[in-house]
């Protein structure tokens, strides 16, 4: 059954009727743009806050403390108390640096993300831009990225950053095959790019059930090379603390360090969003097949909470990582993508486009 | 500056500053690498930074003032510290000391023990990534650093040994308290084991890390856990035993391969091993003296002594050189970490930076114990 | 070995080593600085002696000479000797380094550089080790005059 109250584009479609009504017709596309880009850029930066909040919450949990607990209510606006002091702090630009390529490195960072958030499906009907090519969209612009790793390391005029972002680059680009590759897999069995055709192929199930063997593993390989992309985790030897001081942001101070610090968690985001829209079924509640008293019943819980459910386990999944497991070696790293994961998936996708040509899914 | 070597195929080396404050050198120490991209070609520690002339002032001070000394060298085994000084002032004097104090002082010793080799393995998993490591290992270096407060008076610098003895009577709790931490750990170390050691990333990450052969730690003095892991074995207190340890029933811990997997499970097997110390010791503490009579001012016979004790890190070395007055002519120590760090860079030679890291979490060292 | 055997090994090999008697617990003997090295390296190489581990390296600032003392154990024997060396030359002491024989030798040596002044010839990196580049002077010798950084009661 299809609840339509929890449709939000009717909602939407109300407000555009609103504009379009009071205002002559460009200014008020223009408005409903300003209105977009605006609630865009604010969820954006509260989602920072409020990831960035949990993860010393959830790193607080492993290490038996208790993590922020003074400001605001259970340390609720910790956060928003460290980027104030962030943003009052004096921004100190190294001498020899290269002033251009130093302030722009934290902007392209914070960019990626910005973007690719439009194109995220988060509820029935809640979507800034649902491109036909949003998967590959998607993909495509958060490799911009590495360019902001790549340029802060470099302009910076600091061996411990060279070293670091040259680590990270690496690291980088060559996750992106495996992730690119697992991300194939559902597309070839979905037969789409689209997030919103991704999604309805997923109302008889989720592609995690539904499509058993290949899925699995991509899933494991796209998890494994998630983290991996975003730095985090056993994979965060770029800025390896105990190893060279904070690595390609070592140099920055201040709100370019904010950007540094939100983007990483803005990308944790993005690619548990896609982790859970593209396996998980993204906001469609867990339907089993024909089962209808039970898909009705899983229609009551509104899909947004659906998908916030999701995306915190997955959240907090990735963390338990980050706190439990030791670092790997740069080397050891790159192995273990060139010779483990890469094979792996490229047999995968051949074994997907088998299972998906011969109909041997549920 | 020093001259850039330009290699045949046009690469340089590089030099890099692990500068006295950084993460991870534990203590004030200052590395200076040579690098060719990320291989380790020279490793040159400078030391110095937390130089306090000990064995200068030990000059001035009379003997029971060098104890206070002693606790601030190597602080996480200050206890043994303490325990070698007093013993070479009375083997010096020839004073028997009453069974009471030996038992305390041994099982005094193991605690310190533990207690530095859980915040080893906290620092370790910290320094390779895990940072949850650091409080789990912190953690149990609390409870003991409690059980100390309580009877010596102090978390850190404990002062509780003193030529003749232990300075006052054990607390009547902490017999007690010991059981029950003992009861606790057994349950604990396995777990922390099997944390690390039974993690992929943490053996690939140690296992076949700065080699370092047997001849060569006897060439460079390595003692403690890291030597045994080569396959030196000299335990003082198995070699020359000190206390009571020969009376006690405990094994040495001997590994052949020489590398970082080594020397971890060398300290984990050494905990083990104290472990079953104090169990045989805990209930058996005589009856009696805590301190023998000895007199106010203590002046040395003239001559040499020198005596040698077992700390966390290695073998320490106390020489005095007495001419008959209240201070010393000349006090030497031998401490561990300073013959330790001298491997370092036979062992880092041919690795990455992230292998310089593993091996020196590995090889402990304290700085202070290695400046004086 | 036991001390006696270990005394008339030694003896049989140098016979005009002075044995000290008095006022240590280890067997010591005084060697002149010129045989230092043959000393040394006839007691690590040799197998019955094979004292391989030298765990202390100091220097002693009498009155009237430095002494330097190596005290030197057998890692597989258990025996331990102490070797003792005398410069009457308080302006300009100088000695062989052992540092080819016994890697942990050289630091040891350094520090004692920094701290009394001993130059070891041939040693590969002779360099004040605890204290900075530029110090002045010598301090753990017993004429060292401070009246900045030591304060005497």
């Amino acid at each position: 059954m299809y609840l339509s109250i929890y449709d939000f584009s009717s909602f939407f479609q109300s407000i555009d009727n609103w504009l379009t009504s009071t205002f002559p017709e460009p200014i008020a596309s223009i408005i409903a743009w300003i209105l977009i880009g605006v609630s865009a850029i604010a969820f954006t930066a509260l989602l920072g806050l409020s990831l960035v909040y949990a993860e010393r919450k959830v790193a607080a949990w492993f290490q038996l403390r208790i993590g922020p607990n003074r400001v605001g209510f259970q340390g609720v606006l910790q956060t928003v108390a460290d980027i104030t002091k962030l943003i009052m702090k004096e921004p100190l630009t190294p001498g020899t640096s290269d002033k251009f390529l130093y302030n722009l490195a934290p902007f392209l960072m914070m960019l990626a993300p910005f973007i690719v958030i439009g194109a995220l499906p988060y509820a029935d009907g809640l979507q800034v831009m649902d491109l036909n090519v949003g998967v590959f969209f998607v993909t495509a612009v958060s490799s911009i990225g590495v360019l902001g790793i790549l340029i802060s390391g470099y302009s910076s005029n600091n061996k411990y950053s060279l070293i670091g972002s040259m680590r990270s680059g690496a690291q980088v680009v060559s996750y992106e095959l495996s992730a690119g590759l697992a991300i194939m897999v559902i597309v070839v069995m979905s037969g789409s790019l689209q997030f919103s055709e991704i999604i309805e192929a997923q109302r008889d199930g989720w592609w995690i059930f539904k499509g058993h063997l290949p899925v699995w593993i991509a899933f494991v390989v796209f998890i494994i090379a998630g983290t991996a992309e975003t730095n985090r985790g056993p994979f965060d030897l770029a800025e390896a603390e105990s190893e060279l001081t904070a690595g390609f942001h070592t140099e920055y101070s201040g709100i370019k360090f904010a950007f540094f610090f939100l983007a990483e968690y803005v990308n944790l985001f993005i690619i548990v969003v896609l982790a859970a829209t593209l396996f998980l079924g993204g906001w469609m509640p867990l339907h089993i097949g024909d089962w209808e008293a039970f898909n009705n019943i899983a229609d009551i819980i509104p899909p947004i909470f659906w998908f916030i459910g999701k995306v915190s386990a997955l959240i907090i999944l990735i963390m338990w990582f980050k706190w439990t497991f030791p670092r790997l070696r740069i080397d050891q790293l790159l192995t273990l993508e060139w010779k483990y994961l890469l094979p792996i998936s490229l047999v995968n996708i051949v074994l997907a486009a088998f299972i998906t040509l011969t109909g041997w899914h549920f | 500056m020093e001259e850039t070597i330009i290699s045949p195929d046009g690469t340089q080396e590089y030099f890099i500053n692990m500068g006295p404050q950084h993460p991870s050198t534990h203590g004030v120490l200052r590395l200076v690498l040579t690098l060719d991209g990320e291989i380790i070609e020279k490793v040159e520690p400078h030391l110095g930074y937390i130089h306090r002339s000990i064995e200068k002032m030990c000059e001035k001070d009379n003997y029971r003032q060098i104890i206070h000394l002693t606790d601030r060298m190597d602080y996480l085994s200050a206890h043994m510290n303490n325990h070698a000084v007093s013993l070479a002032i009375e083997n010096a004097l020839e004073v028997e000391i009453p069974d009471r104090a030996k038992y305390i002082r041994v099982i005094m010793d193991e605690l310190t023990r533990i207690s530095s080799h859980t915040l080893w393995w906290g620092v370790m998993g910290m320094d390779l990534g895990a940072i949850t490591s650091f409080l789990y290992g912190f953690r149990d270096h609390e409870y003991i650093t409690e059980i100390f407060e309580e009877t010596c008076g102090a978390r850190l610098t404990m002062n509780y040994n003193v030529p003749g003895g232990v300075m006052f009577d054990i607390h009547p709790n902490f017999v007690k308290h010991v059981k029950d931490f003992l009861a606790d750990f057994k349950t604990k170390l396995p777990e922390y084991d099997t944390l690390l050691s039974g993690n992929v990333i943490f053996l690939e990450r140690t296992k076949g890390v700065g080699i370092l052969s047997k001849e060569d730690a006897i060439s460079f003095g390595v003692t403690g856990p890291a030597g045994r892991a080569s396959g030196f074995s000299n335990d003082v207190r198995k070699k020359e035993p000190y206390g009571i340890y020969d009376q006690l029933d405990f094994k040495e811990i001997l590994y052949t391969d020489g590398d970082t997997y080594s020397r971890y499970k060398a300290r984990i097997d050494e905990m083990w091993e104290s472990i079953k110390i104090i169990e045989q010791l805990i209930d058996n503490i005589p009856e009696g003296d805590f301190q023998a009579k000895t007199r106010k001012v203590i002046k040395l016979p003239k001559g040499e002594f020198y005596q040698k004790v077992e700390t966390a890190r290695g073998e320490l070395g106390v020489y005095i050189v007495s001419d008959g007055k209240m201070s010393p002519y000349r006090m030497k120590f031998r401490s561990p970490g300073f013959s330790n760090l001298s491997a370092l860079d036979r062992m880092a030679r041919g690795g990455k930076i992230a292998d310089l890291v593993a091996i020196m979490s590995t090889l402990d060292l304290v700085v202070p114990d290695i400046d004086r | 070995m036991t001390n006696e055997e270990l005394t008339n090994t030694i003896t049989s090999w140098f016979p005009d080593v002075e044995f000290i008697e008095e006022g240590s617990q280890y067997l010591t003997i005084l060697v002149s600085k010129e045989k230092l090295l043959d000393v040394i390296s006839k007691l690590k190489e040799d197998t019955s002696t094979h004292f391989d581990y030298m765990f202390c390296l100091t220097c002693v600032d009498w009155p009237e000479h430095f002494q330097m003392v190596y005290h030197l154990k057998s890692s597989d024997l258990d025996h331990m000797l102490v070797l003792k060396v005398n410069f009457e030359d308080k302006e300009k002491p100088e000695v062989e380094t052992v540092c080819k024989m016994y890697a942990t030798a050289e630091l040891h040596e350094r520090e004692v550089y920094d701290l009394f002044g001993v130059v070891f010839l041939n040693h590969p990196d002779l360099r004040r080790l605890l204290l900075t580049d530029d110090w002045e002077g010598y301090p753990l010798r017993k004429d060292y005059v401070d009246e900045i950084n030591i304060v005497t009661l």
